[in-house]
């Protein structure tokens, strides 16, 4: 079963609100990525595509949409579909597309127009809530991350302050990221001081929601060494889906992130994360969730991630960078193409391509995880600059 | 694709539920349990045994955004690698065939349900799927994508409406041998012909009635089933495509994804003459139009030649060339993206010799087809052998 | 590498400098309710709530279910579960669902009800109670509508307020 690379990469901007259609987007990121590959899309043997959901667009059957300017026209395309770990599932499903032997070359594509929904796309998020036993009572999208929020916070006595240092540290980050929607130098005092959404939630604890794509090419060991002397390799993939009754099971931890890692991990022959993953993106659609996925990637221990975030650990000079790119804090949340964001960005910073954002020191190991649903999904790849190890565990 | 792929992959176990137009005594979550039950007994398995899951659905057609959030636990799969993909069921065995190829997974189920009933105007959902800036605003009911390319067809294979009404007549009586097909019924060419017109040449009774029902299949490596001592209806071949998502760039009598798909796959399952090495076809008729547009897609006949196969008899159970002898969507009812799953399901039974008085005699590879439904150019095909 | 993307200004959008094409979607569903919530919403019409058990696993379950996600079998009885619990965690908003200030604040909360097992819990809105004075751990009582305002739905329940 042959290792996989990835070889190339683009991102649009993240931007509130887009010229572009959700075509034009799609296309725009393809494009980078095929050239940043030095590919054309002749080239690629078969498209996965990710983008989160229909409602957003009012589009039923929103993949068949975009396929176009995907690149699928005439190929085997594909929509996998998480919710938000979408992002980060795309480029999993095109692991195994090309892992099974099928294909040499993918094309991943992650899309979102959330702007088209009128009068706040927010307003979307009430369908994903169980249709008879929560919808009925007009919840907010926010709820469930301020019920989480406070859960956790009250577990381990974790004050706001310690929280808002994500958000502070996310946003300046993203000023070194020239397709941010949102950076800015802000203090914690100012995230303190934001507008209560929903208490805990603070109106700059949030990320914003935005339009944006972004692409990434995968090949098979035998082409990606022919098309560049730089491939980025997956190491291990790991997801997992919890149960929907999310209301049965302790917020303050998120056991499907720890099962993804474990399965990535697994099969990358990671046994001391913490020592081993050089560079994380974890998912950080609201400051506290990158606590939280740092304590379910195994890369701290559980409670223990404001402390670390205090140190300066995650900082991109520290010993644990996190979010380098500044995130989704940073630079919107435009769901599904910010997963694939992440991890273009960890292939940026193991090939030493990352710029201002670089961290120090010759990353080897990456990582990014993405999440979604009702407190559901972890998704997680690990990358590296040398090929997965033979033997990694089947998954269980 | 080396033949070389083509006994890795099989379909250990398949369950379903009845097809039936109403299903009130059990929620989606319960019907998809029900099919996961008799899979799983089926393959002989626990469902700790399984390691991934996929599940086929859209967020329009249940009412729900983010509708993966609410597949795992009536398949077991609780914290397990699950995944949803937004397409129909054989696009689900594809995934999880590939899965299965890549040497990390051995066990895999991949589910698909309808509860078209739930859907109060599902022609309102059809139309979201219309392109939001050049077609939806005509403000067309969505069927005049068939009545345009049912036209164009006819036009460019000299097919009649009659051969298409033939395909009706054929698959409801088809039908009237399956246990629980809902549409199963003893009808005329005339009265086909003189159903209400929905956009000419279509008429109602050329167009699958929508019905409920949830469908599981159980794929397993070679290696998993041998150990197992189970012996699998190989999955020899698969392919999937899409060709031109807006109306105004598609070709209209052409249904390209099929020929895509039908190549990829048979090129995997190393048949190079389909047309002698398939026993049985179960392909999408969603449309009375399309079972002959997607005959001759595949390559199983040359262009023009469906009808004249269909008149002759040639594609009647008994015939040379038995197309839907479960009845198809036509006799089971449009069951949404579990109809290709239906078929997969369906297709086992008649590789396995279970499938009673369907029975295609000495049926030992057989195709299954799918195609997701207007306003979509994207389809799946899989081929079975045992 | 160049940049991709025009941003719009919400004034380019609200001002109509750029074309647009609006649709109001029209998707309504009626979903079935099945066996175990059909059982729910009945016992909310009157004014109980309704759990099942699982015999292998020993868990009492809120929401019902008719089998049980992790021994993956059907279970084995519907009890009726107390309409009293604890606050596992809450939140006060100040948000409409679709993001418009409201005056009062909504305070939604997961709570766990006595009589099912440790942390089966359901999301409801806590009310009659002073936002500041809402803590994890508190204990809360149903307030049902009166019988004849009862429709078989969670709305049956208006909220929970401090016992």
């Amino acid at each position: 079963m042959p290792d996989v690379a990835i070889i190339g990469a683009g991102t649009t901007r993240f931007m509130r609100r887009s010229l572009e259609t959700g075509k034009e987007l799609s296309y725009e990121a393809a494009k980078m990525a095929l050239d940043s590959a030095g590919l054309t899309l002749k080239d690629i043997q078969a498209v996965c595509m990710g983008t989160a959901p229909d409602a957003f667009d009012g589009l039923h059957m929103k993949g068949e949409y975009l396929l176009d300017g995907a690149g699928g026209f005439g190929k085997p395309y594909m929509r996998g579909y998480v919710g938000g770990g979408t992002g980060v599932f795309a480029p999993i499903q095109g692991w195994y597309h090309v892992a099974s032997g099928l294909f040499d070359i993918c094309l991943v594509v992650c899309e979102e127009k959330m702007s088209s929904c009128q009068p706040h796309p927010q307003g979307a998020f009430l369908t994903i809530f169980d249709h008879t036993t929560e919808r009925p009572l007009g919840p907010n999208l926010l709820w469930i991350f301020a019920l989480e929020m406070n859960r956790y916070m009250t577990t381990y006595g974790i004050q706001k302050k310690d929280i808002a240092l994500v958000s502070v540290k996310n946003k300046k980050n993203a000023m070194d990221n020239p397709i941010a929607q949102l950076p800015m130098e802000i203090t914690v005092d100012d995230v303190l001081k934001s507008e209560v959404l929903a208490w805990p939630v603070q109106r700059l604890d949030v990320s914003p929601t935005s339009d944006g794509a972004a692409a990434i090419v995968l090949a098979s060991e035998k082409v990606a060494r022919k098309l560049t002397n730089k491939p980025v390799w997956i190491q291990g993939v790991g997801w997992s889906l919890d149960t929907s009754y999310w209301t049965d099971k302790d917020l303050c931890y998120p056991r499907y992130v720890e099962k993804a890692a474990r399965m990535a991990y697994g099969m990358a022959g990671v046994k001391e994360p913490k020592k081993e993953i050089n560079v994380v993106e974890p998912y950080d659609p609201f400051d506290y969730k990158e606590l939280h996925h740092l304590e379910g990637l195994l890369l701290c221990d559980k409670g223990d991630a404001p402390r670390i975030t205090a140190d300066g650990v995650t900082q991109r000079n520290g010993n644990m960078p996190a979010c380098p790119s500044g995130g989704l804090l940073g630079c919107g949340n435009p769901i599904a193409a910010s997963g694939l964001m992440k991890i273009s960005e960890i292939f940026y910073q193991l090939r030493g391509e990352a710029g201002k954002r670089q961290v120090p020191g010759k990353p080897l190991r990456g990582l990014a995880q993405a999440w979604g649903d009702l407190m559901q999904v972890g998704t997680v790849v690990v990358m590296g600059v040398d090929k997965p190890r033979a033997k990694g565990k089947k998954a269980r | 694709m080396t033949k070389s792929n083509s006994h890795k992959v099989g379909i250990i176990g398949v369950g379903y539920t009845p097809s039936t137009p109403l299903s009130p005594s059990r929620s989606y979550k319960e019907m998809v349990f029900d099919a996961a039950v008799r899979a799983y007994c089926d393959a002989g398995i626990e469902f700790s045994e399984i390691q991934s899951f996929v599940s086929c659905s859209e967020d329009f057609l249940e009412g729900t955004s983010i509708f993966d959030e609410y597949t795992p636990d009536q398949l077991g799969a609780a914290l397990k690698p699950v995944h949803t993909i937004s397409a129909d069921g054989i696009f689900g065995v594809a995934a999880a065939y590939m899965q299965i190829l890549t040497g990390r997974f051995d066990i895999i189920a991949v589910e698909a349900h309808s509860k078209a009933s739930n859907i109060v105007d599902i022609e309102e959902i059809d139309s979201l799927a219309l392109d939001p800036i050049y077609n939806r605003p005509l403000g067309l009911n969505p069927h005049f994508i068939l009545g345009l390319e049912m036209a164009r067809f006819c036009h460019e294979t000299k097919t009649s409406p009659e051969d298409c009404a033939r395909v009706v007549v054929k698959n409801r009586r088809n039908a009237l041998d399956h246990p629980f097909a809902p549409f199963a019924s003893n009808l005329s060419i005339k009265d086909v012909a003189r159903s209400p017109v929905i956009s000419e040449p279509l008429r109602e009774l050329d167009v699958a009635r929508h019905s409920d029902g949830a469908c599981v299949v159980v794929l397993s490596s070679a290696s998993a089933a041998k150990k197992m001592k189970k012996y699998p209806v190989w999955i020899t071949g698969v392919g999937w495509s899409s060709d031109a998502p807006s109306l105004e760039t598609r070709e209209w009598g052409r249904p390209l994804y099929a020929e895509l798909a039908g190549a990829m796959a048979f090129k995997m399952a190393g048949m190079k003459n389909p047309r002698k090495a398939i026993d049985f076809l179960e392909i999408d008729d969603t449309a009375s139009y399309k079972e002959l547009q997607h005959l001759e897609a595949l390559g199983m006949c040359r262009r023009g030649e469906a009808k004249t196969l269909l008149r002759r008899g040639e594609t009647q159970r008994d015939g040379s060339m038995p197309v839907n002898p479960s009845g198809g969507s036509l006799g089971l009812g449009h069951l949404l993206e579990a109809t290709g799953l239906y078929r997969v399901a369906e297709a086992c039974e008649q590789l396995r010799g279970f499938a009673g008085r369907r029975q295609v005699k000495g049926a030992k590879s057989g195709l299954v087809m799918s195609w997701r439904g207007i306003p979509a150019t994207s389809g799946a095909v899989a081929v079975l052998e045992i | 590498m160049e940049l991709k993307g025009k941003p719009l200004t919400d004034e380019e959008f609200r001002k109509g400098k750029v074309i647009t094409v609006p649709w109001n979607p029209k998707a309504m569903y009626e979903w079935d309710t099945g066996t175990a919530m059909g059982r729910y919403l009945d016992g909310m019409k009157q004014g109980k709530i309704i759990g099942v058990q699982c015999h292998k696993c020993r868990r009492i379950m809120v929401p019902p279910r008719d089998f049980c996600e992790l021994c993956f079998r059907n279970v084995d009885e519907y009890t009726e579960i107390k309409d009293t619990g604890s606050v596992n965690t809450f939140s006060i908003c100040n948000v409409s669902w679709d993001m418009k200030r409201i005056s009062s604040p909504l305070i939604p909360a997961v709570i766990e009800l006595d009589g099912a097992s440790e942390g089966m819990g359901i999301m409801h809105l806590l009310g009659e109670v002073d936002p500041k004075s809402v803590t994890r751990g508190m204990k809360v009582k149903a307030v049902w509508k009166p019988a004849q305002e009862r429709e078989g739905a969670i709305t049956d329940i208006r909220y929970f307020k401090p016992l």
